[in-house]
Order: C-alpha cells, then sequence, then structure tokens
C-alpha cells in the first residue's frame, strides 16, 4: 500500500451532506474487474453532462483544482453500498485525503487500505476551515499524519484524531493481510478449538 | 473487564468474544469469520490479490459464491442479452470459484438468487456466527443472531486468504421495539422509522440490537427486512436474539440436524441472548401502537415522514447544512414543500430487493392485489417516479434521473393498484 505521510494542496469543497457511494461511483461502473478503470466513474453522474460532455458547474471539472489532493466533504461522507470502488476512484482521480465531520464505517475503512486519509474533524475546526476557504478558495494546506496537524501557511491550524493503528498503517504502508497472516499458528489452533 | 464471569453480556459482546483469535493492545481484533458469502461485484479484484500473492483460499468449505448484481432481471437463463464487461466479470467468478472449489450458486440453478435472501433458505446460517460479505446489507442475517457486516475488497481477500478479519470492536446500541403492530404498519415501516428518528448517520460505529414485544412478534423474514436496513442508519450490523421463531424457521431448512444433535445445538443457540442488566453504549426506544406507514419523500433512507403527514418546509430547518441537503433532495424529487405526499403518481411500482423480496413480502402484496400485474426489473427513466420496497432511495439508485419513494410492500401494493401513494389501511378496512 502507498504511504501516507504529509501531502499540500488545494482543497476542492464539495459541500454536500450523506455523498452516498451511489454518488461517488454509480453502479453502472462496477463490472470493471480490476482497480484501475473505475476512476472514469467517479461522480459521474454530478461530473458529466447527459451527453457525455464535462459538466462545467461540478467543482471537479474547474482547471484551478487540477491537482489538487484533498477533497473536503459534508457530514457522513461514504455511506450506503460497501464498493471499494469509492476510494479507488478516488485515488484514481488523485485525491489522497477526504475531510468531513463524519464517514460511514465502511467507507472510513476501505479507504484507510488504499492510503487514502479519511480525516474527521470537528463542526468548529470544519467551519474554520470554510472561513480560510472563503478569504482564499485556493489556499494550500498541509496534512501532517505523524504529528496529526492540518498547517496553512506553515501555521498549525488545528490538530485532528486517528486510530493509532489505522496511522502506523498508513505511514509505514503495512499491509494488512501480512499482519493477519503473521498469526497463522493462533489461527490453526483456533480452528481446532472450534471443531 | 467485561470478559468476567459475574459482568452481564450483550449479545454482540458473546458472539465477538468467541470470534477473536488475537487481540493485541493498540491494534484491531484479529476475528475469525464463520461464513463468507461472495458474489461477482465485489470479489474479482481480491481474488486478483491472492494470485499476486500466490496463496489459495484457505477455507473453501466456508465459502458460498453466487451471481446476484451484474445479472439479468429477466430471462436469466439469456446471458447473451448481457453487455460485454458484465459477462466477463460473471466467468472470472465461475473460474475463480473453479480454481479455489467454491461452491457457486450458478445463474439459474434453483439454489441461485439475491445472496441474503438464498443463504438463509439455505440453512447457512444459524446463531452466533460470524458472516461476513462484499455487500453493505450483509446485515440481514443478523436476524438469526449472526453478527454479519459487509466489508469491502481488500477485507474480502483478507477473508478469502486467512478466514479472518482485523476489527475494531464496535459498539452496542439498543434498539427497543415495544406494542402491537397496528393494521397495514409492517415490518419495514418500523425500520422506516427509526431511520428517520436517529438520521442515517445514528448508528455509526455501532452494531444495532432490536429487543421488544413487536420484535419477538415478527417472522423471520420481517426480521430480516429490519435488519437489512440497519445499515441505512449508518449501523455495521443489526442483531435479533434467537427464540422458538428462529427455531422453527432452522429446523425446515435442507441439512437441518435431527434429534439428539439438533437438541445438542438448540441448547448452545439459546445462549446467544444478552443477559438480563448487560449495558448498551446507546438506547431507543420505539412504541409502534404509534406508527403509521411510512413513505420517503427524499433522497436518502433517513427522509421518511408517515404517509398522511406533510412534506417538510426546509425554510423551517434551522441548521444551514440541514436546510440544504432538504432543498437539493426536494429538488431531485421535484416535490413541494408542505405538499402531502399521499396521491402523489407514480409510473413504476417496484416490489424486490434484499430488503423485501422474500416470500411472505409477496404474499402480502398480492392479497392486496388480487390478480394484478406488477412491474418488475423496470429501469426508471429520468424523471419518474417509482415507489420501492428496496432499501436506498438515493439519487440514481434505480437508474438515472430516476426518482423513488420507499415504503413497505402493503404500501407499494396499494399504490400500484391506484397508480399514486396510497394508504394500505383505507383498503383494508383499517
Ligand atoms: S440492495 Fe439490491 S443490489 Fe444490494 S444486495 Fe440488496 S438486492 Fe442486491
Amino acid at each position: 500500500m502507498e504511504t501516507f505521510t504529509q501531502i499540500t494542496s488545494q482543497i476542492i469543497p464539495l459541500l454536500v451532506n450523506n455523498i452516498d457511494t451511489d454518488q461517488i461511483i454509480p453502479a453502472r461502473y462496477l463490472k470493471a474487474i480490476d482497480k484501475n478503470s473505475v476512476a472514469e466513474g467517479l461522480f459521474a453522474d454530478w461530473r458529466y453532462l447527459p451527453d457525455g460532455s464535462p459538466n462545467p458547474e461540478f467543482v471537479l471539472n474547474n482547471q484551478l483544482y487540477t491537482g489538487a489532493q484533498i477533497l473536503l466533504a459534508g457530514n457522513n461522507f461514504g455511506s450506503g453500498s460497501s464498493r471499494e470502488h469509492a476510494p479507488w476512484a478516488l485515488t484514481g482521480c488523485g485525491i489522497r485525503c477526504v475531510i468531513s465531520t463524519g464517514f460511514a464505517d465502511i467507507f472510513n475503512n476501505n479507504a484507510l487500505k488504499n492510503g487514502l486519509l479519511p480525516l474527521t474533524i470537528t463542526e468548529t475546526q470544519f467551519i474554520q476551515l470554510l472561513t480560510k476557504l472563503q478569504e482564499d478558495p485556493f489556499t494550500k494546506v498541509t496534512i501532517n499524519l505523524k504529528d496529526q496537524t492540518v498547517l496553512i501557511d506553515g501555521e498549525v491550524e488545528f490538530s485532528f484524531e486517528i486510530n493509532a493503528f489505522a496511522k502506523k498503517c498508513l505511514l509505514s504502508g503495512i499491509d494488512q493481510l501480512d499482519y493477519i497472516l503473521s498469526f497463522e499458528e493462533e489461527i490453526i489452533q483456533f480452528e481446532h478449538q472450534q471443531v | 473487564m467485561k470478559n468476567s464471569r459475574s459482568e452481564p453480556l450483550t449479545l454482540l459482546d458473546k458472539i465477538w468474544n468467541e470470534h477473536v483469535v488475537v487481540q493485541e493492545s493498540d491494534a484491531p481484533a484479529v476475528l475469525y469469520i464463520d461464513l463468507h458469502l461472495v458474489h461477482e461485484v465485489t470479489s474479482p479484484q481480491a481474488f486478483t490479490g491472492l494470485r499476486e500473492r500466490g496463496i489459495k483460499v484457505r477455507r473453501p468449505k466456508r465459502t458460498c459464491a453466487t451471481m446476484d448484481h451484474s445479472t439479468p432481471t429477466v430471462n436469466i437463463n439469456q446471458p447473451q442479452s448481457l453487455d460485454a464487461m458484465a459477462r466477463v466479470q460473471l466467468q472470472q467468478l465461475r473460474d475463480n470459484c473453479a480454481e479455489h472449489g467454491i461452491k457457486l450458486h450458478e445463474l439459474g440453478c434453483e439454489t441461485h438468487g439475491i445472496v441474503h435472501v438464498i443463504a438463509p433458505e439455505m440453512g447457512l446460517v444459524t446463531p452466533g456466527m460470524t458472516i461476513v460479505c462484499g455487500d453493505s446489507h450483509t446485515a440481514t442475517h443478523g436476524a438469526f443472531g449472526c453478527l454479519a457486516f459487509g466489508i469491502g475488497t481488500s477485507e474480502v481477500e483478507h477473508v478469502l486468504a486467512s478466514q479472518c478479519l482485523l476489527q475494531n470492536k464496535p459498539k452496542s446500541y439498543e434498539v427497543r421495539v415495544e406494542g402491537e403492530l397496528p393494521i397495514g404498519v409492517s415490518a419495514k415501516d418500523i425500520i422506516l422509522a427509526l431511520i428517520a428518528r436517529i438520521g442515517t448517520e445514528g448508528g455509526t460505529g455501532h452494531v444495532f440490537e432490536y429487543t421488544g414485544s413487536t420484535i419477538r412478534a415478527l417472522n423471520m423474514e420481517e426480521r430480516m427486512t429490519i435488519c437489512n436496513m440497519s445499515i441505512e442508519a449508518g449501523a455495521r450490523a443489526g442483531l435479533i436474539a434467537p427464540d422458538e421463531t428462529t427455531y422453527a424457521y432452522l429446523k425446515e431448512r435442507p441439512n437441518a440436524k435431527q434429534g439428539a444433535a439438533w437438541k445438542e445445538q438448540l441448547a448452545r443457540w439459546s445462549t446467544y441472548h444478552s443477559d438480563q442488566d448487560a449495558v448498551y453504549d446507546q438506547h431507543v426506544f420505539i412504541d409502534v401502537t404509534q406508527l403509521q406507514p411510512m413513505v420517503t419523500y427524499g433522497t436518502n433512507p433517513g427522509m421518511g415522514i408517515f404517509i398522511n403527514e406533510l412534506i417538510p418546509q426546509p425554510l423551517q430547518e434551522t441548521n444551514f447544512e440541514k436546510q440544504q441537503t432538504l432543498q437539493k433532495a426536494l429538488k431531485y424529487m421535484d416535490l413541494d414543500p408542505d405538499s402531502s405526499i399521499e396521491g402523489h403518481p407514480i409510473d413504476v411500482v417496484f416490489l424486490g430487493s434484499c430488503t423485501n423480496s422474500r416470500i411472505s413480502d409477496l404474499r402480502k402484496a398480492a392479497q392486496l392485489l388480487r390478480g394484478q400485474k406488477i412491474a418488475k426489473g423496470v429501469r426508471l427513466k429520468p424523471g419518474e417516479y417509482a415507489i420501492s420496497t428496496s432499501n436506498r432511495n438515493f439519487e440514481g439508485r434505480q437508474g438515472k434521473g430516476g426518482r423513488t419513494f420507499l415504503a413497505s410492500p402493503l404500501t407499494a401494493a396499494a399504490s400500484a393498484l391506484s397508480g399514486k401513494i396510497t394508504d394500505p389501511r383505507k383498503l383494508m378496512g383499517g
């Protein structure tokens, strides 16, 4: 898995609550059997017009955000289906961090396994970020995972919480399956007891 | 410690404790998985991962596969009607199952169907198990007193490879439901009412346990409907402790044990309940005597009201974000605030999905329909309205631009007769 230590980028604001995985990637893009070809489906119903051309009003199509790696979304991001295609589509389009006041459980788990940081902030911090973006929509923000801080212009804006194990995995790119398989002995023992 | 003998345990504690293989400090538990259900959409990349590592499926016997997403809803034996990508995906599942010795319930075979409908029907699901599937509605199986939840494709790979998952223990949440259900009100209305009450993120990080006299009085299929939609309230899973209703259902399954073996099993199953005085992390109480048929008006399952209530007015919402969310939803649905939802015209009626496509759902609807035909497997045209017994009304869920009202099979059937949203009680003399 790709490691995550620190990124500096503009923030793409997508201030809608309850963005579900059907919006992140509609079901018709789930027929792929690899991970790489799902990126074109990211937010497809919002990103493209009915004739297939880019919707100029959708924020991701704004040239000024080209290359941005951080998405700021409304509350309860990633609810709905368990499709891991959602984080694949996001990372496939260069997003490395989604900031929200809350994430649905399965999305949160899926993101962490793909080097995508689901960054949960408080409502106050959310408003703080919004205010900064109002002052300068293209302001660059740094996310430092080791220190668990969000910085603007080199100054710490606030710090955030993250589960210690998830942090360790992201920082050093630990593969969770390798971790599980390191307990092979214990698994065998457990299976014996279970009959 | 919750593990000590004297401490009362919740049902969640019991199942959890029995399945922890390893628990290191500062790390999630390595949790053993008894049954892994696999389907074509969320598994191909997981099998590819196994191949890249050169490992085989650890316990093919604990793995069960079906094809239920990229499949035709009509003419199931004519997969040539599918597009090329869907066909490749189905073939991939066949190849993967053959390579790893996994039983596949093939298109058109007798046991084929929606994974969450067929697994209980085949008797694969029994109390106290841990069950996962790369599908969020895996929560359905909690109706049997199992810890059952949806996982992503990386986790599908983990379970295929190790029969284990890394999990942090979820919190417990008691949903107590009391009272006798009024005529025309059903399990679907209970769960829609719960989601409307606590919101689509109300259960995040928790596992619901449904308790109370109303739940006890429900049959297994109704219990599955409720557990199925636990995820729609954000919960990982829903649980219902097994009882006589559960045992009676299981006794009729193919390959159910007999005689002494059955009794032995029953003795074990009957330990799967929360102890008296067990402490839950959260609670909610629902009195169903006041409940009415529910219909959703918006674009998430939490946007539901009684059928005779008015569609909410966004301007009355004081929280700005919520106001915007509501406005956006009503715009998508093209509905007016303060207007009534009852009587709204509909184009399509959908009776189906893993929430409400079980035989008892269809029977209930059939009683009302008296020989009328139901539109089945219909894709909505943009702008059209469907009343649906499914579980999600997200934008575009039933086809791009389609608009979905979620409701119970009874309400859907009543609406099918009149072509507009109809209170089933008016047809039932209730
Ligand atoms: S919601 Fe629909 S697609 Fe998902 S498992 Fe249920 S029936 Fe299948």
